[in-house]
């Protein structure tokens, strides 16, 4: 690990000490793990404090975690990932905070810390029905008007659930129910660790 | 006396100035815009929902999709991120091929941008310039990878393969014969880095050539100086990269700051601006474009005097040779693994950020160890700039939305992805 990561985890645990709930490298890169209590305080410290400043937000996306691994999940469903970057201090930090609830996720927004949170989380709403109490504009973004559901959960089909077409009759555009059918050319398989690796059979 | 209400007014999405298929919703006081709310998502295909029912190999074609005047930038970032998480190492000489490729790409972007800014903005002589040597740049792509546009070069672990001896030639036609064909095809009459070199050789002066229609030119300032013009800080808080940024005086390079492959032995600089208006945002591309240029120079060097392997020869991410898979049992099986069930990725996650022309492009993968992304978000540039149109507009007429929009760089198949 760098001299420079050493030095941003260290800032970290003297800063935000006990609202850190997970904090761990990989692949280079510093993920922290913030309980949904602490997170809008711990996410202004991060912005403000000269020893960590980070400015600007990269990212901000949902990700539901109700099939990973095919099932191995045992931790809450539906995670909040930020991608925060510092220019003062040129180092990159990935924050990560779970919604208690899984049926009515909800998470405090940021968008007074960072503005640009704004379209990002309309689009963790949009796509995963994650809700940001604080958030003064929350509408769907990225999918048509009038769409029901959430459409990046893992149990909403790849194929949707409505087709749309053109109806001479009524000359207009109408929707329908969805005439595709599901196939799965490759399935998905998660191997043992070490699979594949010569003396592992 | 009637009370005065503002008007709204819906612009787009079928409008030649919205690059793609934006709608924005217009309030205006007078001709004075108070409020502007774009409404996105009219390109919306889902391609990180998409991508994973797909395996990480099929998965790659999809990021030519997303900016589509960028194709080779958006798998770059793909790859690199698919790269850390197996940990395969990648040849030196694919790293600079992926350099020149990238700015290649630099170059066919900008020059996209000044052509396209300068119909928006009313020089239409700018676009077919910009197109005659965007010609020559698709010719590389396509010399190199068969595709124009959706290249699809890129792979996991190198290039798919390595630069062509020849180049393509034109053949005669009732249209090119005699002296004519003759001089089209002098270029293309060696290697395919002939080629590119004889490109390097007339781009500078061709910049030159743009600059002395659009720099000084007095309708070109008086329509973007002082326009659309942002601050460093407030580009950050509204998460602006890439030239957004440097056009306020932050040299902000990724390239530079991060760097990824072989950009460190690379001798470059990044130009940057004062104002941070639309003027200076067109400066900054300009100066990049040489910046590219001296970049490409350095890596046509290199690559004549370094041959070497352009793709890992790890079978467990990268196809083994044609000819050594008909002689050995090995490889076959490794073909045929690699082509049923794909790569494997191990359990992790990881965010690589390239410097795209537009900004910094990210790539953020879930892997859960199986042959299919577990989650793949992309971080494009453009999706941070739009949402900070609605501050830019604010205080500025109708017709310098259209400005706006074009000096902030859109491309919505990144957008809306």
């Amino acid at each position: 690990m760098s001299a420079k990561l050493e030095l941003l985890i260290q800032n970290l645990r003297k800063h935000l000490g006990d609202r850190i709930a997970g904090l761990r490298t990989a692949f280079g890169e510093i993920t922290l793990d913030v309980d949904a209590a602490a997170y809008p305080e711990a996410m202004r410290t991060l912005r403000d404090e000269p020893e960590l400043r980070f400015e600007e937000l990269s990212d901000l996306c949902g990700v539901d975690y109700s099939t990973y691994g095919n099932g191995r999940w045992q931790g809450k469903r539906f995670g909040v990932v930020l991608h925060l970057l510092s220019v003062t201090h040129n180092w990159r930090l990935r924050a990560r905070c779970f919604a208690d609830d899984d049926d009515f996720p909800a998470m405090p927004s940021v968008v007074s810390v960072w503005n640009s949170a704004n379209w990002y989380e309309r689009e963790a709403f949009d796509l995963f029905g994650i809700v940001f109490p604080g958030h003064a504009d929350l509408r769907r973004l990225l999918s048509d008007y009038g769409f029901v559901g959430h459409a990046f959960r893992k149990d909403f089909p790849i194929s949707g659930y409505v087709e749309m077409r053109y109806d001479p009759e009524q000359k207009r555009v109408v929707y329908q129910p969805v005439s595709i059918e599901p196939r799965e050319i490759t399935p998905r398989v998660v191997r043992e660790e070490n699979y594949g690796d010569v003396g592992n059979g | 006396m009637a009370s005065i209400q503002n008007y709204t007014l819906n612009f787009g999405p079928q409008h030649p100035a919205t690059h793609g298929v934006l709608r924005l919703v217009l309030e205006l006081d007078g001709e004075v815009i108070t409020r502007a709310d774009p409404h996105i998502g009219l390109l919306h295909r889902a391609t990180e929902k998409l991508v994973e029912t797909k395996t990480w190999a099929q998965a790659l074609p999809y990021m030519d999709r997303l900016d589509y005047l960028a194709t080779i930038c958006n798998e770059h970032a793909y790859c690199l991120a698919v790269e850390r998480l197996l940990g395969v190492d990648v040849p030196v000489r694919a790293q600079y091929i992926r350099v020149m490729f990238d700015e290649i790409t630099r170059i066919l972007s900008h020059l996209m941008f000044i052509g396209s800014h300068g119909l928006d903005v009313g020089a239409m002589s700018m676009m077919l310039y910009a197109c005659r040597e965007r010609e020559d740049l698709l010719d590389c792509y396509e010399a190199v990878s068969g595709s124009r546009w959706h290249t699809a070069y890129y792979r996991p672990g190198g290039v798919y393969r390595d630069l062509p001896d020849a180049m393509p030639q034109y053949k005669e036609s009732k249209w090119k014969n005699g002296a004519r064909l003759k001089r089209l095809n002098e270029a293309r009459s060696g290697s395919f880095l002939d080629f590119l070199q004889d490109f390097v050789n007339r781009f500078p002066k061709i910049i030159d050539d743009y600059e002395t229609l659009l720099t000084d030119n007095r309708i070109w300032k008086q329509r973007l100086i002082g326009v659309g013009a942002i601050s460093s800080e407030r580009a950050l808080q509204l998460g602006c990269t890439g030239v957004m940024l440097r056009a306020g005086g932050l040299a902000w390079d990724l390239r530079k700051k991060q760097p990824y492959a072989v950009y460190d032995r690379l001798d470059f600089d990044v130009p940057v601006g004062t104002a941070g208006d639309c003027y200076d945002r067109y400066l900054v591309r300009v100066n990049e474009m040489r910046q590219s240029t001296r970049i490409i120079q350095q890596c046509i060097d290199w690559l004549r005097a370094n041959p070497g392997p352009v793709i890992s020869d790890n079978h467990k991410v990268a196809l083994p040779r044609r000819a050594d898979m008909r002689s050995n049992m090995e490889e076959l099986i490794h073909h045929f693994k690699l082509c049923s069930e794909g790569i494997h990725v191990p359990e992790g996650q990881v965010y690589s950020a390239i410097e795209h022309p537009k900004g910094e492009f990210g790539v953020y993968v879930v892997s859960d160890g199986a042959n299919k992304p577990y989650r793949l978000k992309i971080r494009s540039a453009a999706y941070a700039h739009l949402s900070a149109v609605d501050e830019l507009v604010r205080g500025h007429m109708i017709a310098d939305v259209v400005a706006i929009i074009g000096s902030i760089d859109i491309v919505f198949g990144e957008i809306d992805r």
